[in-house]
């Protein structure tokens, strides 16, 4: 296991450092800077605050000393909010990107599980081809056209729910949960259909409905534990992903969290804090993933198995 | 497995449940006098000498107090720190006597030592302040802030004594006292500032929550990044007998139809903006809440004067009366923004208008004909740039139409990131391009950006007779009234040279609770807490249902 771990581990620095490396330099090719504005500055004036910044070096020896502040866990200071570290504005905006990401997770989880249960108790009936087309839609359909759609129906049309924010407003947390959560409600819909299909199929629920159990009981109690494993091992890479790709949530919904940080960074040019966000948020996917492989290699005994003599 | 589900249930219930605030924000506020204010995007600096931005000078303004301030009803000067002032004679110095009792909110005095050490900072070319123009008023501020000088003691500031300042103006200018009211010359405090190493370094910690010391009315009490900042009355501020209110808490809402919603559940006294289109129905409403006010700043166009055929005047000109901009705001805008075909905004105080740009399309036809294009006949495809934005987008299609329409030239809409604009508008790699400019209540803080070596000026504009007259001879003059003629002059060439087209003037437009005084719109978007106050038995405004 100790080996397992620490390849995995050898394995996500090179991936990290390329992250870094394109992204320096992938900003730096954008028109603009940090420090254009409508209300123009001298280029003395311009000069005096990029050398605040070291911009007034070269930019290999920019790449050398940011690298060297990253190894200390330091992402430098924002450029855009003087007198702020780039710690410090993922330390803010991480909390409600979290919190929507749980909420998303939640909503996907139970209506995609129980989305993909029904469906797996009468398959190839109208009971499941319903919710999988429905899936199939969810699956295809991007945040950035269902979130409008929700806005312009629950929002706009009926006037039920409010539009944007995050805490102001009572309700305004569910239309972008939903958003978010919809895409992976699909997936787990389809996931847990499939996990239930095959465990249905087992001897041992032919027994359970042999000694004549209720239905209901014979899925709750013996199906639902096995059919859902596929499930469970689809949430570590789930929680990563609504994590990393809730910008456009962020965004449409005005939350203030890392997404709408990030993509804020890239419109001002605040080079920092775009490779901050880049860094912390592709080091969380592979770490994410990582736990869910070793998770998923606890789960299955042989591999288990495999680890407990290999170290 | 059951228990499991009906748990995350009830917990995905209360999760989302729970971010009902309960309480209403306006009618406790009005009790306990505390104000709730809207304020746009998340502030990202609240030092005087490093913002740019509104959200931040508000901010700031509650923090901070300069030698002066501004009556937001009238915009007279009044006394800030300095408790009354003198000019010389020959208009060339100006004494401020600072009020004995002004006080940090740590209780130290404020001085004049305060003062000459802060603004030295301020123009330090290594702090690299955006806004440190307002200092050029002062003698010397100009070299020294371009490296030109570097001895302050050289600056027109001298120290008579630990109250009194004397400066010693750059040129006699009538609006010198403005300069004197505007935040970015407020005073910091040194030693506060010295122990966080931020005299010049902008990455400091020096206006953290514990950290920072103002002469402000309010200091500041708790900031949470994107959620709020919380000030608090500063206990030894010299006039806290006037501050009506106990504390502000800003709250960063960079969506309009956010802030709406908000104000309308009663969490908010005033909103910063409104979304154009509710604005209708807000004036429908009985007791509207809505204030509109014009503001000091102009919507244009700048024509790229370094490129063929808008090196013409008469295409210049041809493309200008064209615009129909009655018509433009009337419908397209909703009446958002005040049609007007001059560069300094409409309602400027103290000035005499020339006459603006109209809609003249026989005119402009003609214009365009003499200039080789009769009836747009080998005109070249210019394009129309804008940085990404509804408004922009929608007044850009109606003005590409109104040429079609009236000159048969045919113009591609461009637009471009914000980023990506200022850099192609500054390299001037453009033919058109929508411009704004926010100014003071003085008709130069237009005028003198278009002077030939303004760096705002992107359109090549160049006019000796203009520089000569918004520069040279409007320094000369002390007299108010001659210096609005001047100004009136200079404004008559750009007019008529036309390198830009104005569009219109904007407006500001928020909602207010009627508990609130003092909050009502102004021609500078700039707040006077001390005016400020809430009826502690009111409630909060309650949308009416439009008759049908």
């Amino acid at each position: 296991m100790g080996r397992f771990l620490t390849a995995r581990l050898l394995q996500a620095v090179p991936v990290i450092l390329a992250v870094i490396t394109v992204t320096f330099f992938l900003v730096r090719v954008a028109p603009g800077g940090p420090f254009d504005s409508e209300k123009a500055v001298i280029p003395e004036v311009k000069a005096a605050l990029e050398a605040q910044y070291r911009l007034d070096q070269p930019l290999m020896s920019q790449y050398f000393a940011y690298l060297g502040d990253l190894a200390q866990g330091d992402f430098g200071p924002s450029f855009k909010y003087p007198g702020r570290s780039v710690n410090e504005l993922i330390g803010a905006g991480l909390p409600v990107t979290a919190e929507l990401g749980l909420y998303a997770l939640l909503i996907a989880t139970l209506i995609g599980g129980s989305a993909g249960v029904i469906a797996s108790l009468r398959p190839n009936t109208p009971q499941d081809y319903i919710p999988m087309a429905l899936a199939m839609i969810g699956i295809c359909m991007p945040t950035f056209l269902l979130g409008p759609l929700l806005v312009l129906v629950f929002g706009i049309e009926l006037e039920w729910l409010p539009v944007s924010g995050w805490g102001d407003i009572p309700g305004d947390k569910i239309l972008p949960s939903i958003t978010l959560g919809a895409a992976y409600a699909a997936y787990i819909a389809r996931l847990s259909r499939a996990g239930m299909l095959e465990v249905l199929s087992q001897d041992y629920i032919r027994t359970a409905r042999a000694k004549g159990l209720p239905e209901w009981q014979v899925v709750l109690r013996h199906a639902l534990r096995g059919g859902l494993l596929p499930v469970i091992a689809f949430l570590g890479p789930a929680f990563a992903g609504l994590l990393a790709g809730s910008f456009v949530v962020e965004t449409i919904f005005q939350i203030p969290g890392l997404g709408r940080f990030y993509v804020q960074a890239a419109f001002n040019r605040d080079y920092t804090m775009i490779l901050g966000t880049t860094v912390f948020l592709s080091t969380l996917i592979v770490l994410f993933n990582l736990l869910s492989d070793i998770a998923a290699a606890w789960l299955n005994p042989r591999l288990r198995h495999q680890f407990g003599s290999g170290s | 497995m059951r228990a499991t589900c009906h748990a995350i249930g009830a917990l995905l219930l209360a999760v989302l449940g729970a971010c009902s605030p309960g309480e209403n924000n306006v009618e406790r506020g009005n009790r306990e006098g505390i104000l709730y204010l809207g304020n746009g995007s998340e502030p990202q600096t609240i030092d005087p000498h490093v913002l740019s931005g509104s959200p931040e000078a508000r901010v700031a303004r509650a923090l901070f107090e300069p030698l002066l301030t501004r009556n937001p009803y009238t915009e007279a000067i009044e006394p800030g720190v300095a408790e009354r002032w003198k000019l010389s004679d020959d208009k060339r110095f100006l004494t401020f006597y600072l009020n004995p009792e002004a006080r940090w909110s740590n209780g130290d005095p404020v001085t004049a030592e305060d003062f000459y050490w802060s603004w030295e900072r301020a123009i330090n070319p290594a702090l690299a302040s955006s806004l440190a123009n307002v200092y050029f008023i002062i003698r010397g501020a100009e070299d020294y802030h371009l490296g030109k000088i570097d001895d302050f003691s050289r600056v027109g500031v001298e120290v008579l004594d630990s109250h009194t300042l004397r400066v010693e103006l750059a040129y006699p200018y009538p609006f010198a006292l403005n300069n004197f009211a505007y935040i970015y010359m407020a005073p910091i405090h040194r030693k506060s500032v010295e122990a966080h190493d931020g005299k010049t370094r902008r990455y400091s910690a020096w206006t953290r929550p514990g950290n920072l010391i103002g002469n402000g009315p309010f200091q500041l009490a708790d900031w949470k990044i994107q959620r709020y900042l919380t000030v608090e009355q500063n206990p030894h501020y010299w006039d806290r007998d006037n501050i009506a209110l106990k504390s502000i808490v800003f709250r960063p809402i960079a969506s309009a139809a956010t802030e709406e919603k908000m104000f309308r559940s009663g969490q908010l006294h005033a909103t910063l903006l409104l979304p154009n289109n509710k604005t209708p129905s807000y004036r429908a409403q009985a007791e509207s809440p809505l204030e509109e006010s014009a503001q000091m700043a102009s919507y244009y166009y700048a024509l790229n004067g370094n490129t063929a055929p808008l090196n013409d005047k008469r295409v210049r000109r041809a493309l200008a009366l064209a615009i129909d901009r009655e018509t433009l705001a009337s419908t397209v805008l909703m009446d958002t923004m005040i049609a007007w075909g001059g560069y300094v905004p409409v309602g400027m105080p103290n000035y005499d208008h020339p006459e603006p740009l109209g809609f003249a399309p026989e005119e402009a036809r003609r214009l365009l004909a003499d200039a080789g294009f009769p009836d747009g006949d080998g005109f070249p495809r210019l394009s129309l740039l804008y940085n990404t934005d509804e408004n922009h987008r929608t007044i850009a299609v109606a003005v590409q139409q109104m040429w079609k329409t009236h000159l048969n030239v045919d113009i591609e809409l461009q637009n471009q990131e914000w980023q990506v604009y200022l850099s192609a508008v500054r390299e001037g790699n453009f033919s058109i391009a929508r411009r704004g400019w926010n100014g003071d209540t003085t008709p130069d803080s237009f005028l003198d950006y278009m002077v030939s070596d303004s760096i705002i000026n992107v359109t090549g504009f160049a006019n000796e007779f203009y520089d000569d007259l918004v520069v040279r001879r409007a320094r000369e003059t002390g007299d108010i009234d001659a210096l609005m003629a001047l100004y009136q002059e200079a404004e008559r060439i750009l007019l008529d040279e036309a390198p830009i087209i104005p569009i219109a003037t904007y407006t500001a437009k928020r909602l207010v609770q009627p508990s609130t005084t003092g909050m009502h719109g102004r021609i500078v978007d700039v707040y006077n807490y001390k005016y400020v106050s809430l009826d502690p038995t009111a409630k909060a405004w309650q949308w009416q249902k439009p008759e049908p």
